[in-house]
């Protein structure tokens, strides 16, 4: 049975999800990547949506403005989360945001922002970004538009957003940092067997 | 036909291609994903696997671009020398550009540098982006179009090493780009790999290696040899689709070399994401166009 968490996100509804685990998202998510992190974090400025219990989307979408001014999502996958490290950790200390939702794995910092605040980072597969936005009901708002199509704050109505897979828990396990460890294990006696074969200066 | 309805003309070819290449994977591309989507065998691996299957499938139905991250616009030109529109061609890429950009849609994605504005057009200084190669005598022009996103194009590297560190240094520098930010690339990539005399040169050499189409060799068997062993052993890391772990880590390497400065050899690293949207066409003097990289293309 799929596991739906729904908007706003309470502390008890991630305490029992672990890194690897599979959720839906339905209600709230918006957008929000590089410049409203900066904007938040270095610039003191206020977020234009109230993210207390909320989810928030690394991406910056295709959006297509109908000819009644309203929007609608062409297309919408994840952004590199790890671009937004540096600022993760107090962006969730400051918003209250529950769920971060991404691409790729987050760092250290991230992870003790989701452990002292009971917050989780999850991985939508990325590239798939028509998957993704024929899951998006209705965009609701669009704050900051002043920064361009990508980094503009979409509020998105989402019906069964996913599949999104926990990569950070409210342990503070980080299922990508805990790949790439053993990636780096495995390098080195496969390098030792390439390297025999390559030594192509003689 | 007058050269001003000409140009008007393959404009529109043009468009229309760079917008179809954001919505449908090349062929080769596509059939290499069905090939290790079959290797897989964690629940991960297969979830992600089936989603990116009823992306592609709700991408070629609705029309729509099937990654939101449409790129800098490159074209990769080899041009007659005597193909009737080659002064044109720069023009007609950037209103291809423009064309494409509104009936995709493409996201905007040139932010003019230092103003730091998004241009909202995909165009600016310099870009879409032309790389060049003259072929002397010939009268048609293939023009590779390249849509990269932030994603793969962050992994992106070059450095110059010491002869002494040989191309095992070469192969080493190849691992720890995979390993450090292959992950969140987007795997499984298309690993390209220049090795040359310096960083731009390497770095060229490449990003024309991931125009290459999957599974294609080097001339040269030292360097076709090194293409299957960096392969085969990326793909023993088992980095997975997403870098949720899985049975491959790439579709494959691709490597293109220069000769080189006898005290120098300079290695680059460029990754293509597995939705790898790159096309091939070829037009001819009359404007006649063949589509080399999608099977069943139509405009």
């Amino acid at each position: 049975m799929k596991k739906i968490l729904t908007t706003p996100i309470k502390d008890e509804d991630l305490e029992s999800l672990n890194i690897g685990d599979v959720v839906y998202l339905s209600g709230t998510l918006v957008t929000c990547r590089d410049v409203a992190h900066r904007r938040l974090i270095e610039l003191g400025r206020e977020l234009p949506v109230n993210l207390e219990g909320g989810a928030i989307f690394h991406a910056g979408p295709i959006v297509r403005q109908k000819e009644n001014g309203e929007y609608e999502m062409v297309s919408i996958g994840p952004t590199t989360s790890m671009r937004m490290e540096k600022f993760e950790k107090e962006f969730i200390q400051r918003t209250g945001v529950k769920l971060i939702v991404g691409k790729g794995g987050m760092g250290p910092e991230t992870q003790e922002g989701c452990k002292e605040n009971k917050a989780v980072h999850a991985i939508f597969p990325g590239g798939c970004a028509v998957l993704a936005a024929t899951q998006v009901e209705k965009i609701e708002a669009a704050e900051w538009t002043d920064l361009g199509m990508p980094e503009t704050l979409w509020v998105n109505r989402v019906k069964e957003f996913g599949p999104l897979i926990i990569s950070i828990d409210t342990k503070g396990k980080n299922l990508i940092e805990e790949n790439k460890a053993v990636f780096n294990e495995k390098k080195k006696p496969i390098l030792e067997r390439i390297n025999q074969q390559v030594r192509f200066i003689k | 036909m007058d050269k001003a309805a000409a140009v008007v003309d393959l404009t529109n070819v043009m468009s229309k291609f760079t917008s179809y290449i954001g919505k449908r994977l090349p062929t080769d591309v596509t059939e290499k994903l069905g090939e290790l989507r079959e290797q897989e065998v964690n629940f991960l691996a297969k979830e992600v696997y089936e989603s990116m299957r009823q992306n592609q499938e709700a991408a070629d139905k609705l029309d729509r671009p099937s990654c939101q991250d449409t790129g800098v616009i490159q074209y990769f030109l080899q041009a007659g020398s005597n193909f009737p529109l080659l002064g044109e061609l720069e023009g007609i890429l950037e209103g291809a550009t423009l064309g494409a950009t509104k009936e995709g849609p493409l996201r905007h994605n040139a932010v003019e540098t230092f103003v730091e504005k998004n241009t909202g057009t995909n165009t600016g200084s310099k870009i879409p982006w032309l790389d060049w190669e003259i072929v002397p005598g010939s009268d048609s022009v293939t023009i590779d179009v390249y849509m990269a996103g932030g994603g793969c194009t962050l992994p992106g590297a070059a450095k110059v090493l010491m002869p002494g560190q040989g191309y095992e240094g070469v192969a080493e520098f190849v691992f720890d780009v995979i390993t450090s930010r292959g992950v969140n690339a987007c795997p499984p990539l298309l690993v390209g790999v220049g090795v040359s005399t310096s960083a731009e040169t390497a770095a060229r050499l490449s990003k024309k290696a991931i125009l290459r189409t999957v599974g294609s060799r080097h001339p040269n068997d030292n360097a076709a040899l090194m293409e299957e062993l960096l392969t085969e052993g990326l793909n023993e890391l088992g980095l997975g689709p997403q870098g949720l772990t899985g049975n491959n880590s790439v579709m494959g390497v691709n490597i293109e070399s220069s000769a080189r400065h006898p005290s120098t050899i300079g290695v680059a690293v460029s990754t293509g994401c597995w939705a790898h949207r790159r096309g091939k066409i070829r037009i001819n003097a009359d404007l006649s166009y063949e589509v080399i990289s999608h099977k069943g293309f139509k405009l």
